[in-house]
Parts: C-alpha cells; structure tokens; sequence
C-alpha cells in the first residue's frame, strides 16, 4: 500500500475547483493560457493556486518571471505565493537542470509533488499540462479526481485532429470538460466550432503578436489583449 | 519525501485500513521506504509520534512502527551498469532537492560508467506500508 496515494485527497480537500488546462499539441498556448487564467482569477478576488505539471518542460516560471524563490519547508512544502497565486513546479528542485523522466519517473514525481505540497484553502487550482493524453494527464485524471478540464486547441487541422482524441477520451471517462478554448485565432474561421460541435466553446483568443514581449513581465501580461480575452473566459468558468 | 507528509500519509492510511478492518488498536505496522526518498528516520519517528498524538484517540497510542530503508538501485538503460546512491557522490544541495521530489535525482546523477542521464531506478524508490497489525 502506497501511503502517498491516501494524502493526495487530503491536500486537495481545500480546494473547491481544479482546473487541468490541456489540449491535443505541444505549442499552442496552454502554458501561457494557464499562467494568465490565475493570476486573472487571482485579480478577481479569487485564492488561486497555480501546478506546473509539465515535469520534463515547466515553463510557468518563466511566464511569471520567477527567480530565486524557493518553496518554504513546514510539515511539507508550502509553496511560495507569486503575485497573488500559490505557486508550484518541480522547477524549485531541479532549476535549469535537465530532468530527464520517463513514464514511471513522471507519475512519481507527480505523486511526490501532490503528496507534499500543503495549499492552503484556495477557490481554484489551476494545473498546466503537457500536450495530449500522456502521463501527467492520466495522472490528473487518476489522482486529481475533481479536476474539470479546459481543451485548447487551435484552428489548425493537425492541432483539431489530436484535441478530438483528446476530447473523446475525457467524455469517455465522464471527465467534465468546461469547455474549449481556441487560441491564436486568426480571421474569423469557423472551424473549430465546426470540428468541436459535442463541446462547448468557452471562448476564443486572438493571435496577439506583442505578447512574447511581455512573457516574464506579469503586470503588463495582464494588460496584454491576451489577458483581455482570457478574463472574458475566466468569467465564465 | 519530507518526514513529516510521510508521516501524514501513513497515519490517514492506517486509519483508514482500521476502519475497514474493524480494529479498535493499532499494534505494529511495517513499513518499507526507498533509499531515494532521503527519509531521515529520526525526524520521521518524531513526526509520527507527535501527529499521533495529536489524532488524540487511542487507535494508534500502542502502535509499534518497523521501517525497513531498501538500498537505492540504478541501472543505466544505455549501456546496462549498475550503482547505488552513494556511487552518485551527490552535494548537499543536490541530495536536499532530491529529498523534496526523489525523482529530480534524473537531474543530478548520471550513469558513472557512460554518464548517460537515462536511467532505471531497479529498487529503492517510494514508500509502502507492508503489513499493519492491531485488535478488533
Ligand atoms: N494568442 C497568442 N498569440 C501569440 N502568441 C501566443 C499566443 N498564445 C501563445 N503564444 C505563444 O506561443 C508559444 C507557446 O505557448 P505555450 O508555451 O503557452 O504553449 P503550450 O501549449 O503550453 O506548449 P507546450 O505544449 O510545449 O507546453 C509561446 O511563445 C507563447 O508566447
Ligand atoms: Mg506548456
Ligand atoms: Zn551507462
């Protein structure tokens, strides 16, 4: 018997929602999405907390431009509060070292992470995720049982084949889906709406060619269009 | 791991095995815990004593608590060497992140053989509670 298992529950009891931000490809804005959705909902009153569960890749950090902060050690670890989000990532532990973890490695690292990271009572978690139905995100959905998922995607063919895989696992696991996000949207096409009738499309955000400038930079990321439209969706969640 | 959310986990295991069971009292549990999870085993023990304590029942107060540490294992997927932790003549910062999240060792230890990062951990990770004994 694994006592990591039993402590998970235990941890997450004080947070009433947790938000997975997933989608079928790599690159399409789920990390910045993620990153901007808590502070956003943070700025709304709301006790936010923020996962990087992309173990082999954790970019929030670099998102919210974090350097030298380190978690706090008290029966368990406390993580630090970042502009107003109770922020976690194994990047505290690793820093700019490679961590090169495989399937197994990944769902124990995950385990170690949830088992030991003592949030306090927060309104929302939101929890960033590699792209497609890898580990971390069977993980989430194993571990993490209340979690709701938010599908990005964007409106590029192989981007919408890969998020109906995506979208038809989590229905068939009876995985509540808040809803679909298109992101880097450009004109006015229609098809993902088209592609993704069975789901609903909680919003769409515009391709905002500045806002790779203001990655690391929270307080003008929150001024961005990006964070304008994501706001628009935050509302609705 | 940290001692004191190891601790944690196994006393709301215990208990919860306990209720299944029917047991009134907790007599001995045992428990292994890898050489990866950096446990220190005098800390832990504290940690233990004080939350069950703590639980002010007295399910857990006779609870004798066996722990057997298993030797860290590694083996290198590329060219098949094998090792234990303290082949991996790790710095005090590196062993304490790895005592936080036993799995960022794949970010400090590397194959002494081909120094490949791309490793197995053969035994010697995570914790488990063997046996739990106790009165019904
Ligand atoms: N709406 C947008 N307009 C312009 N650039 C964007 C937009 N959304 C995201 N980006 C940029 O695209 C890049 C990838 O974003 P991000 O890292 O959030 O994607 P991801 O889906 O998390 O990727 P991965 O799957 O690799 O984790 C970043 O450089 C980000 O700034
Ligand atoms: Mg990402
Ligand atoms: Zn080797």
């Amino acid at each position: 018997m694994d006592p990591r298992l039993k402590i998970i529950d235990k941890r997450l009891a004080g947070i009433k929602r947790i938000i997975a931000v997933s989608g079928g490809k790599g690159g399409i804005g789920k990390s910045l999405t993620a990153s901007v959705l808590a502070l956003t909902l943070s700025r709304l009153g709301h006790r936010v907390g923020l996962l990087d569960l992309d173990l082999s890749a954790p970019s929030l950090h670099v998102i919210l431009g974090i350097e030298g902060i380190y978690p706090k050690e008290e029966k368990g670890i406390i993580p630090p509060e970042v502009h107003g989000v109770e922020f976690m990532s194994i990047v505290y532990f690793t820093g700019d070292k490679p961590s090169p973890l495989r399937g197994i490695d990944i769902s124990n690292a995950m385990l170690e992470l949830l088992a030991v990271t003592r949030w306090s009572s927060l309104d929302f978690l939101v929890v960033d995720t590699p792209p497609g139905i890898g580990d971390a995100t069977m993980d989430v959905i194993r571990w993490m049982k209340r979690a709701e998922f938010l599908v990005m995607t964007t409106s590029s063919k192989v981007a919408l084949e890969t998020v109906k895989k995506v979208i038809k696992m989590l229905t068939e696991l009876n995985v509540p889906i808040i809803g679909v996000i298109e992101n880097m949207k450009m004109g006015d096409s229609e098809v993902v709406k088209e592609a993704l009738k069975e789901v609903p499309i909680l919003g769409e955000i515009d391709f905002d060619d500045k806002i790779e400038d203001l990655i690391g930079d929270v307080n003008k990321l929150l001024e961005s269009d990006f964070a304008a439209s994501v706001k628009e969706i935050a509302l609705k969640i | 791991m940290h001692e004191w959310a190891l601790a944690e986990a196994v006393i709301a295991t215990v208990i919860e095995e306990s209720r299944k069971e029917g047991l009134e009292e907790i007599t001995k549990i045992k428990i292994k815990i890898g050489e990866l999870q950096q446990i220190e085993t005098e800390i832990f023990e504290f940690a233990l004593n004080e939350l069950t304590k703590a639980q002010g029942t007295s399910l857990l107060t006779k609870m004798k608590v066996e722990m057997d540490t298993e030797r860290a294992i590694f083996r290198c997927r590329v060219c098949g060497n094998e090792w234990g932790f303290d082949d991996a003549g790790l710095s005090e910062d590196e062993n304490e992140a790895i005592h936080f999240a036993p799995e960022v060792a794949h970010a400090y230890i590397r194959c002494p053989s081909c120094k490949s990062p791309d490793f197995e951990v053969l035994q010697g990770r995570g914790v488990s509670i063997e046996s739990i004994k106790g009165r019904g």
